[in-house]
């Protein structure tokens, strides 16, 4: 292969990983916390696509496209409680949704 | 030269990659947050393509970069965009936790493939002309992985119907508040 090898790679794909998890830890709004969600999901999708190239097997492929699906659900499903907060008029702040706290 | 080549792309989608991913956890905005995703899934999409995986690098900008992102561009329109500025008023501790936890993690996963795959990662397959093309994809959908196919189509209906529900405004309860809101003092 051309270019850098696998481990370059997953170098990137950690890195994308870890910001995303800091995003979902440090931020309160909602909408932030998901789209930091994407970012950890999108860094697993770059791992699997590079072990895929370097096995030089599809499936890994398979998996990547999987994982979109399941980002899809994830996302309508998310937005929907986000909505659903906004017309309660609850605060939109991850910190403040306490009422399940045991 | 077509490998200076290459590694000049993958510097370049590296970089724009790593930069918009920061920049989604940093600005307060999030309407500027979910524009900085936009950049970083096509920068993505670059990397998909210098890894030959041609169909999931157009499958993430259709779907991803496309629909996706417009929905969260959507909500964000409908909700007003409110600011929540994490670095105002100084480090808590719990930003410093958060800062803490996600570079051991990071740590960790550099660790744990560098200990356990470390030697064996360069050296690549072979693959042939085919692999990633949307023919290769299509024929190994419907044969090897036929079952995960038909289960994300389920996936995504139960998605489908969950956003229908979350987002339903049953009548009753619009004539509720209405009613409330004309009557304040029959309430309690």
């Amino acid at each position: 292969m051309r270019g850098p090898d696998v481990t370059w790679y997953l170098a990137v794909a950690a890195t994308l990983f870890a910001t995303g998890a800091l995003g979902v830890l440090l931020r309160r709004s909602p909408l932030i916390v998901l789209l930091s969600l994407e970012i950890m999901l999108n860094g697993a999708n770059l791992a699997l696509i590079a072990f895929a190239r370097q096995q030089g097997q599809a499936d890994g492929q398979i998996f990547a496209l999987a994982v979109m699906a399941v980002a899809a659900s994830e996302v309508v499903v998310g937005l929907g409680l986000i909505v659903a907060m906004a017309r309660r008029r609850l605060e939109l702040d991850v910190d403040k949704l306490t009422t399940l706290r045991g | 030269m077509a490998d200076f080549l290459v590694w000049l792309v993958w510097f370049v989608a590296v970089f724009a990659c790593l930069g918009s991913g920061v920049a989604v956890v940093s600005f307060t905005n999030p309407f500027f947050s979910a524009i900085a995703l936009i950049g970083n899934l096509s920068a993505l999409a670059v990397l998909y393509l210098l890894l030959s995986a041609e169909f999931v690098a157009a499958a993430q900008v259709l779907v991803y970069a496309g629909a996706v992102m417009v929905m969260f561009l959507f909500v964000i329109a409908y909700l007003g965009g409110q600011a929540d500025a994490p670095w105002a008023g100084g480090p808590t501790w719990q930003s410093v936790a958060a800062v803490t936890a996600a570079g051991a993690l990071l740590l960790e996963i550099i660790m744990v493939i560098g200990l356990k795959a470390g030697g064996r990662l360069s050296d690549e397959a072979a693959i042939r002309d085919n692999f990633g093309s949307p023919a290769e994809i299509g024929r190994l959908f419907l044969t090897d992985h036929l079952l995960a196919f038909e289960i994300t189509s389920i996936v995504l209906l139960v998605a489908a119907v969950g956003g229908v529900i979350l987002g339903h405004h049953s009548r009753r309860d619009v004539a509720q508040r209405m009613f409330d809101e004309a009557h304040p003092k029959l309430q309690g």
